[in-house]
């Protein structure tokens, strides 16, 4: 069996979301570890584990832990990335439904590696239930001295602050995350000063994703060497898989970093019977399209940097042979058309004529002219924007284009999109 | 239309708690702008003008924050706010069937109310639910693997006052009682629904039937 739940190993206990739970599966016995070393050896255990960022760019965390400036006067903040957004994405949503205390718990390991004394959490705001389990979550905590002050007896104090989105993927982005955390719109910020330096109000802050900071708690009751031996030498450890769209049986899949398509396929039962694989995103729809030729491409940072994509958020999002995938580019460019911060000209100006274009080409007056054209913008775009939303808004346009050319001349040829969006739907067949 | 003296006195209890989270003051815009939104509807301009007196802040301020953040809305929302994912891998799999069957059914266009204030419909982003395909949202409840005939069902009882229970959720209120949670209030309800729905148990359920069955670990 290739699959290592650790996370989601206890999303099928009773009340899984409770303390009493948690603690009945060795919850907090990380904490309790945690706090009899010293906070530098709890980021040296993190370092040398190999972990590395979940949310996307794979960033080192203890890494991360340990560019916080230590002896300073300004107080240290810790701030989690609970901002699930990127298209395809849903991992962290089920995990702090299901598993809230283990966030809880690293956020408290973390903090005190990091010498921090406030916490913060910062959840998107269209996920309801998931904002109540986790505030519950912290309530309890609180209730059996996990947060608070003089922690389990340590001298060490530490609040959390369950702070709520309002709509914005662009929050997602670390630094747009700490303005909109200081009550402003959520733009990102220049760097340098990465958060290290001046992140939270102008003070040492690590922001990490959900998910890297709830793999903490075991990587410091198991040890480094437990972690090492799940993964690849440089993608260390367990981490989830979100397999979504033309699959028989989509969900979250916890695997070493480095399983492949195939693999995890296998384990969903496929694609939808009758149907084959067309295109895919190995982590959401900010990084370039892959097709059948890769599904042997090891899912790890290197592995899919090296066929030209990028791991992301492991969203792997499949469609099969019914999909446009003109159409599919063309909603993911309105979605980064709708969710630019317009901070920047190359975002701002690019996904919006993005979009001028992709309506063009689906209602069948686009030219030959316009595919070239939006490989132009993309080049304008790539690099020149203000921070990844950009770069991320021309990964399915210049990887379909790359990939699927000769569907986008059909759409010059055909006078429009040829294909029938009602044979891509779940209730195809059926009389929905 | 300006709020009440009791209002206007439990808004700023209220605001002053919020404001005890933080640090600094002006990070409790978000949620103070949540606050004011579970009292009408919507972010009013007494809302705004109440936010901006709260953190000393001017009303430009405020509307400029208030008009970034899709959630604050700028109309009232009817007591059961529905959105249907369209990005497009929902919209793929049917949300834009459903988006506009909803639309016909209902009656509207665009983002809009019924006239009965009971319903109103939005396109939403990606509600990181994909691999319940195609997500409808109501009150930001999950109602997971939708059809065009499910979602129709589900809105005709919504109108009726006769809520469905959310797939992976607390039963429904009212979006005010919503948004008031959505400020930090906790409703006391994270007990209600389950801990995970079949597509996140995917994986485990696997594990679990292999390494119990005495298979290979």
């Amino acid at each position: 069996m290739i699959l290592t739940p650790v996370l989601t190993d206890l999303w099928d206990a009773p009340r899984s979301w409770t303390r009493a739970t948690y603690e009945e599966h060795d919850g907090y016995q990380g904490l309790r570890q945690a706090l009899a070393m010293e906070p530098d050896a709890v980021i040296a255990a993190v370092k040398e584990s190999g972990l590395r960022g979940r949310g996307g760019a794979g960033f080192p965390t203890g890494m991360k832990w340990s560019f916080i400036p230590q002896g300073g006067t300004a107080p240290h903040y810790l701030v989690v990335n609970a901002d699930e957004s990127e298209p395809g994405t849903c991992k962290d949503i089920p995990l702090m439904l299901g598993n809230p205390h283990a966030l809880v718990e690293g956020m408290v390991i973390a903090s005190y590696a990091i010498r921090a004394r406030h916490s913060f959490v910062y959840i998107r705001g269209e996920v309801a239930h998931v904002i109540r389990r986790v505030q519950n979550a912290v309530r309890q905590a609180y209730e059996a001295g996990y947060l608070g002050r003089d922690i389990l007896g340590s001298g060490y104090d530490l609040d959390i602050t369950v702070h709520i989105g309002a709509g914005a993927y662009i929050c997602g982005e670390e630094t747009a995350l700490l303005d909109s955390l200081e009550g402003f719109r959520g733009q990102p910020r220049l760097r340098p000063p990465f958060p290290a330096v001046a992140g939270l109000y102008a003070s040492p802050t690590v922001v990490n994703n959900v998910e890297s900071i709830a793999s903490v708690p075991a990587i410091i009751r198991r040890g480094p060497d437990w972690f090492r031996s799940m993964g690849t030498e440089k993608s260390a450890g367990h981490t989830i898989y979100s397999l979504s769209g033309h699959v028989a049986r989509p969900g979250q899949y916890e695997a070493p970093l480095g399983v492949t398509l195939r693999q995890l396929l296998e384990l969903a039962g496929g694609v939808r019977e009758g149907h084959e694989l067309k295109f895919w995103t190995p982590g959401g729809s900010s990084t370039p399209i892959l097709t059948t030729e890769h599904l042997d491409v090891p899912l790890d940072y290197e592995g899919v940097a090296a066929v030209g994509s990028m791991l992301g958020t492991k969203a792997l999002q499949i469609f099969d042979e019914t999909t446009c995938v003109v159409r599919a580019v063309a909603r993911w460019s309105q979605f980064y058309r709708h969710e630019s911060c317009g901070k920047c000209t190359p975002c701002r100006e690019g996904t919006y004529w993005y979009v001028k274009i992709f309506d063009r080409l689906e209602s069948g007056e686009g030219t030959e002219e316009d595919l070239d054209t939006l490989l132009d913008m993309s080049e304008n775009i790539l690099g020149r924007a203000f921070c990844a939303l950009g770069d991320g808004a021309t990964s399915p346009v210049t990887s379909s284009l790359q990939y699927f050319r000769d569907e986008y001349v059909a759409h010059l040829t055909h006078g429009g999109c040829p294909f029938d969006p009602v044979a891509s739907t779940v209730f195809a067949g059926a009389s929905a | 239309m300006a709020y009440t003296d009791e209002t206007r006195a439990r808004l700023t209890a209220d605001s002053a708690a919020i404001i005890a989270r933080y640090p600094r003051a002006r990070s409790a815009l978000l949620p103070i702008l949540h606050l004011v939104q579970s009292e009408e509807g919507y972010v009013s301009e007494d809302g705004i003008e109440f936010a901006a007196e709260t953190l000393g802040l001017t009303p430009a301020e405020v509307i400029a924050v208030a008009t970034f953040y899709t959630m604050y809305r700028r109309r009232p929302a009817g007591r059961y706010h529905v959105g249907v994912c369209t990005n497009t891998l929902c919209a793929v799999l049917g949300g834009d069937a459903i988006l506009a069957d909803l639309r016909e059914h209902l009656g509207i266009t665009g983002d809009a109310t019924t006239p009965d204030g009971m319903v109103s419909l939005e396109h939403v982003e990606c509600n990181a639910a994909c691999d319940y395909a195609p997500v409808v949202m109501v009150n930001w409840e999950f109602f997971d693997n939708q059809t065009v005939a499910s979602a129709r069902e589900l809105v005709d009882r919504l109108r009726a006052g006769d809520p469905p229970t959310p797939t992976r959720g607390a039963g429904l209120t009212s979006f005010t009682e919503t948004e008031r949670m959505l400020a930090g209030f906790d409703d006391g309800r994270a007990d209600e629904g389950p801990a995970a729905g079949p597509a996140s148990l995917a994986g485990l359920a696997l594990y679990r039937s292999a390494t119990t069955s005495g298979g290979e670990k």
